[in-house]
């Protein structure tokens, strides 16, 4: 679990995170929604301990990130898994020496533990025929698996995702929405998710946090965003006319 | 003041490089890849470069000793004071800053712009030890090409001062040794070893700290090059001051 308290971040004059506050569940799968600008790259790169955030706290699991020595903070990076929104493959390197290669910067397992592990993650994303591959051989919606395999190689604790699905088909972006839920509840982890994709939001956003201007705006689940009268959430998520049927339908169906 | 905060960060850069080392199992196979890309993958125009090089100083000596009373072992003489002194280590590192350089800076540089460099941040990994390290450590085999480069470019003077009719091979040996100062090659060698850090930090510096897309990647690699040459020449100034002068 991830408490955050009154986090505020700022770059020079331009005030990014206003004080935000929250909670982000185990087992979980969490979305962070919102326009551009809205600062929830900010948010997540704050979560990650890539930015400290000038005042508030980020607690992990009891541990405030402010109070850990630079050790302690490493060591806390290692319980994180990271998906990037280009996937941040290595070019250098094969899929199989993308997915080992925490395994070999941070573990002492004998080769065949290690190729051990990298098996059972690749076939844990189903992806069982690309280990020798470079990742410019491989589709968008591979590199994307690889990626989540590489960032579930440590078992985490915790998992963040930044635009898992941008690039992908809507059917490749599913698959992946899935397959990111399922690892969640799998490994009990704390899934952070940070998104613009709207069926996401429908399908696996167990709690969403959308943010405007640098403050929490609204959370809840995809179940209450259906209900929700926030004005700044529904502009948001209804902005197509298709969501906006949904959303009336819904409601219809509802009353 | 754009400047100083530039240098600034490029020695805090430095500093980074060295803390929170990668295991050395990694590391070692990092180093050598990085040597033979950086330096045995270089060699090819190093020699090709010094052999004409060396040539062409050899012509030129030649045709400026007009004077029959100057002897011909004069051209073999000028022809290693060129080649030794300046060409073999500052010619190539700039030949180099080119070459290396901007391959440094696009694949620092590619890496910062696809996220690869967040991402080793994100797992924990020192990414400027990671990255810049075992490129600082292989150029350090550098004044080996540098050596390589000395004894091709006297080698190309040979070929054109005895095939060319300048000199014969007699009297052009014959200024190869004479007045000879292994201290020279001593000044060329220490020179070729700063040179080779600044061919490894100053592309990383601009690799690394690049903000943008791919159209930046190039015109970073560009701006690395420029500058690579600027450290490169103010740095030859200032040691053969301290050295020779």
């Amino acid at each position: 679990m991830i408490e955050v308290d009154n986090i505020h971040k700022s770059f020079g004059d331009h005030h990014v995170l206003k004080g935000i506050s929250t909670s982000f569940e185990k087992g979980k799968t969490n979305l962070i929604i919102g326009q551009s600008g809205s600062g929830k790259t900010v948010f997540l790169k704050c979560l990650l301990g890539l930015f400290e955030p000038d005042e508030g706290n980020i607690c992990y699991n009891g541990r405030f990130y402010s109070e850990l020595s630079t050790k302690d903070r490493r060591n806390l990076r290692q319980e994180m898994g990271m998906v990037f929104q280009g996937s941040a493959l290595f070019d250098s390197m094969t899929v199989e020496g993308n997915v080992m290669f925490p395994l070999d910067m941070f573990t002492n397992q004998s080769r065949s533990e290690k190729q051990d592990r990298v098996d059972f993650v690749l076939k844990r994303v189903n992806l069982i025929d690309a280990h020798k591959k470079f990742p410019s051989e491989i589709s968008g919606g591979m590199q994307k698996r690889v990626a989540i395999a590489r960032a579930i190689v440590m078992n985490p604790r915790y998992l963040f995702c930044d635009e898992p699905n941008s690039g992908l088909d809507p059917k490749t972006a599913i698959l992946i929405d899935n397959l990111i839920q399922e690892i969640t509840q799998e490994y009990d982890i704390t899934t952070i998710i940070n998104t613009h994709d709207m069926n996401s939001v429908m399908e696996i956003g167990e709690k969403i946090l959308f943010l405007k201007n640098g403050l929490k705006e609204w959370e809840g689940t995809n179940k209450e965003i259906f209900k929700t009268d926030n004005e700044a959430v529904t502009d948001f998520v209804y902005s197509s006319e298709l969501f906006k049927k949904v959303r009336q339908m819904y409601l219809e169906e509802r009353n | 003041m754009k400047y100083l905060e530039a240098i600034g960060k490029y020695f805090i850069m430095i500093w980074e490089v060295f803390k929170k080392p990668t295991k050395w199992r990694i590391m070692k196979s990092l180093i050598l890849k990085e040597v033979d890309d950086l330096v045995f993958g270089a060699m090819g125009i190093i020699i090709f470069i010094s052999f004409f090089i060396g040539g062409v100083v050899t012509i030129q000596t030649a045709l400026n000793l007009t004077n029959p009373l100057l002897p011909k072992s004069l051209i073999g003489f000028a022809a290693r004071q060129s080649v030794i002194l300046e060409f073999a280590p500052t010619f190539t590192s700039i030949i180099m800053a080119g070459k290396v350089g901007s391959y440094i800076t696009s694949s620092i540089g590619t890496m910062r712009v696809t996220e690869q460099i967040d991402a080793l941040e994100v797992m924990g990994v020192n990414s400027l030890n990671y990255l810049v390290f075992p490129k600082i450590i292989a150029v350090m085999m550098y004044p080996f090409a540098v050596a390589i480069s000395m004894f091709v470019g006297i080698t190309g003077g040979w070929v054109a001062a005895v095939f060319g009719g300048f000199a014969p091979s007699g009297e052009f040996i014959k200024g190869l040794q004479m007045d000879f100062n292994a201290f020279h090659v001593t000044y060329a060698l220490i020179k070729s070893v700063v040179f080779a850090f600044i061919i490894a930090t100053v592309p990383s510096f601009h690799g690394f700290y690049m903000k943008g897309g791919a159209l930046e990647v190039g015109k970073a690699s560009t701006t690395s090059f420029v500058w690579t040459s600027v450290v490169i020449i103010i740095t030859n100034y200032i040691l053969t001051q301290l050295l020779l002068g």
